[in-house]
């Protein structure tokens, strides 16, 4: 790697990083919000996010109203054809369209990925807003819980509840969420350690409110940039982990399917060659990922939230 | 100084006897009981009933806290009965390879995260930083089970140069056999690509951060050189996060090695782990389970620790 020259490479990043500083800032006046959706509208790349989001939903949920097939019955006399006018992307190992499956198996994908994301954030939130506002030894057993469950590695956690339980639909919602919680939980607690000394919850307290109040009508709506930042990678993450879970053989039972449910099905045929069950499914998967990354990292830069990623 | 580790130690020391609660209360959630799970559906009430006197199923939970509690102490995992074997058996023979695997791609990824993240930092917003930052972008949001297929697809299926599978001997007898070590190649690739996005997204952000500190306006005011400044200064700065990143990344590292071994047959505590939950082997799923958030609370320590050694502004402010 090249550092050679003079002082020119190292004041690069310096000046950079200074005229960003000043430059987001200084053009819009207004609230809090207002620069906020300003800032994420100038990244071009979250936009670009947020459109493949949308074209993702329509896909799973529109698309199947427009592009007919049969994702119940299986055609045993057209297993594993390639793409052809009759099947856009070929059909997999039981005669299913591909094209079809990737838009059904899109919506549990995006289902559990949105559902979890929302339970776990849920949950997440008010144990760390608790846990970060109440403190002393409530805190103290609170956070050594998460931090407990935080050192299962998330894979092995996923398979003990998933081998123990029966996987349906609104299981493996529910176990996703079971080990997505953590992080939201400690970062918010961080957060209302902090928010729990400034003036107006004190103002608060000497108005009489409680301290259930504090918490839901005045800590945790400060913390909404942290939400919502953390909200969006959960969603990535948890369409990952479903992926994963599925493809080890813990998803939901045909004749429903998820994006790595399909990739899981389509091993057995790597040597065969059929790319269509190998390529399709994967790429649905990166690039609904990409794309709610893409849209957290623009809205942590909005909101100037210091969020470590994981 | 010794505060700040008996603290740390007095910590992780909760947070395993937490692991171990964890890991109880799921034996006593598992549908039937643990009589249930290793007898079978069709035992009857009375080899039940018996099954539970003999271990002490049927005391208070307090009371079988403490004795499995014990047990752990004493160094007995469980009993495999599917595969007849003990946990502390299967683990001798499947950790090593583990160990082996994540061994060589975590610094593998160092090696080239390092340079690429700092290449990063200094080249900000040229053409190589964002050529970079959207490959390991796109790597991270990869499913790391499918980038695996396309390396094999790749080298395996199309290009032939090597074998899609893991090695299947024993450790020691890799060096004896180079189509062994050839089988390592796919599996410790698939590994280390991911780490190698991680890292370096890490190690760009930690330069950056370092740049712009006061401390390399010093040095370069008493005229050390560009050079000088980055590898003496800022990269030695730099890499402190890196350490304490290694102990957090653990957890997914391990998620990463089951998958991995699943995908490459690759006999390590990854696969086994994979084949009990196949076949609902609670005692192998739940004694790893506990050595695997035990090496993590592990390795999380030894990162704290080595931080306060490296920087003392951390037993300061704790």
């Amino acid at each position: 790697m090249s550092v050679r020259g003079t002082a020119g490479d190292l004041t690069g990043p310096l000046a950079g990083l200074s005229a960003e500083a000043e430059g987001g800032e200084a053009k819009v006046s207004g609230s809090a919000w207002k620069l906020a959706v300003y800032v994420f509208l100038e990244n071009r790349l979250a936009v670009a996010g947020l459109g493949i989001v949308v074209f993702m939903f329509l896909f799973c949920f529109v698309g199947p109203l427009v592009y007919h097939t049969d994702q119940i019955n299986t055609d045993i006399a057209n297993l594993t054809a390639a793409p052809s006018s009759a099947h856009l992307l070929g059909t997999d190992n039981v005669g299913y369209d591909v094209l079809g499956r990737l838009m059904i198996g899109g919506q549990t994908s995006l289902e559990i990925g949105v559902i979890a994301a929302l339970l776990a954030t849920t949950f997440g939130v008010l144990w760390g807003a608790i846990a970060g506002f109440v403190g002393g030894w409530v805190d103290q057993v609170m956070m050594r819980v998460v931090d407990s469950l935080l050192a299962i590695p998330t894979l092995f956690l996923l398979l003990v509840l998933a081998a123990m339980f029966v996987p349906t639909l609104p299981m493996l919602i529910f176990i996703v969420a079971l080990v997505a919680w953590l992080v939201p939980a400690r970062l918010i607690r961080g957060e209302t350690l902090s928010l729990r000394t400034r003036e107006y919850v004190d103002a608060v307290r000497v108005m009489g409110g409680s301290g259930l109040r504090i918490v839901l009508r005045h800590i945790i709506p400060n913390t909404v940039g942290t939400i919502m930042v953390n909200a969006t990678f959960q969603v990535a993450d948890a369409i990952l982990t479903i992926a994963a879970l599925s493809f080890l053989g813990l998803g939901v039972p045909p004749p429903a399917t998820n994006w790595g449910a399909m990739l899981s099905d389509g091993v057995s045929y790597t040597y065969a060659g059929y790319w269509w069950l190998i390529y399709p499914a994967g790429l649905a998967i990166v690039i609904t990922v990409v794309a709610f990354n893409l849209i957290g990292d623009a809205m942590r830069d909005a909101f100037e939230v210091r969020l470590q990623r994981r | 100084m010794t505060g700040f580790l008996v603290r740390r130690v007095a910590q992780s020391t909760l947070v395993v006897l937490g692991v171990t609660v964890i890991t109880f209360v799921l034996t006593k959630l598992l549908p039937g009981g643990v009589a249930r799970a290793i007898l079978g559906v069709r035992a009857s009430p009375q080899a039940i009933a018996e099954f539970n006197h003999e271990n002490g199923l049927d005391l208070p939970a307090w009371q079988q806290y403490l004795y499995y509690l014990g047990q752990l102490l004493h160094g007995n995992l469980g009993f495999s009965y599917h595969l007849n074997q003990s946990v502390v058996e299967l683990l001798q023979d499947h950790l090593p390879k583990t160990l082996i695997l994540l061994t060589i791609s975590t610094l593998l990824a160092l090696a080239i995260a390092v340079p690429l993240g700092m290449l990063q930092a200094v080249r900000r917003n040229k053409l190589e930083d964002y050529f970079f930052t959207s490959l390991s972008f796109a790597l991270y949001s990869m499913p790391p089970f499918w980038l695996a297929l396309i390396l094999i697809i790749i080298f395996a299926v199309n290009l032939n140069l090597l074998p899609p599978q893991g090695p299947q001997g024993a450790v020691s007898t890799y060096l004896d056999d180079p189509s062994q070590i050839l089988g390592l190649v796919l599996p410790v690739m698939s590994l280390a690509l991911v780490t190698i996005a991680l890292f370096s997204r890490y190690m760009r952000s930690s330069m950056l951060d370092n740049l712009v500190q006061d401390y390399v306006r010093t040095a370069r005011a008493k005229g050390v050189s560009t050079t000088g400044v980055l590898y003496r200064h800022v990269l030695r700065n730099a890499l402190i996060p890196i350490v304490t990143l290694l102990g957090l990344s653990l957890p997914g590292i391990f998620s990463g090695a089951l998958i991995t071994e699943a995908i490459f047959n690759y006999p390590g505590m990854g696969l086994l782990f994979w084949n009990s939950s196949q076949t609902r082997d609670y005692p192998v799923l739940l004694g790893v389970t506990l050595v695997v958030a035990v090496a993590t609370v592990v390795g999380n320590l030894l990162a704290d620790v080595f931080y306060a050694v490296v920087d003392p502004r951390v037993r300061v402010t704790e």
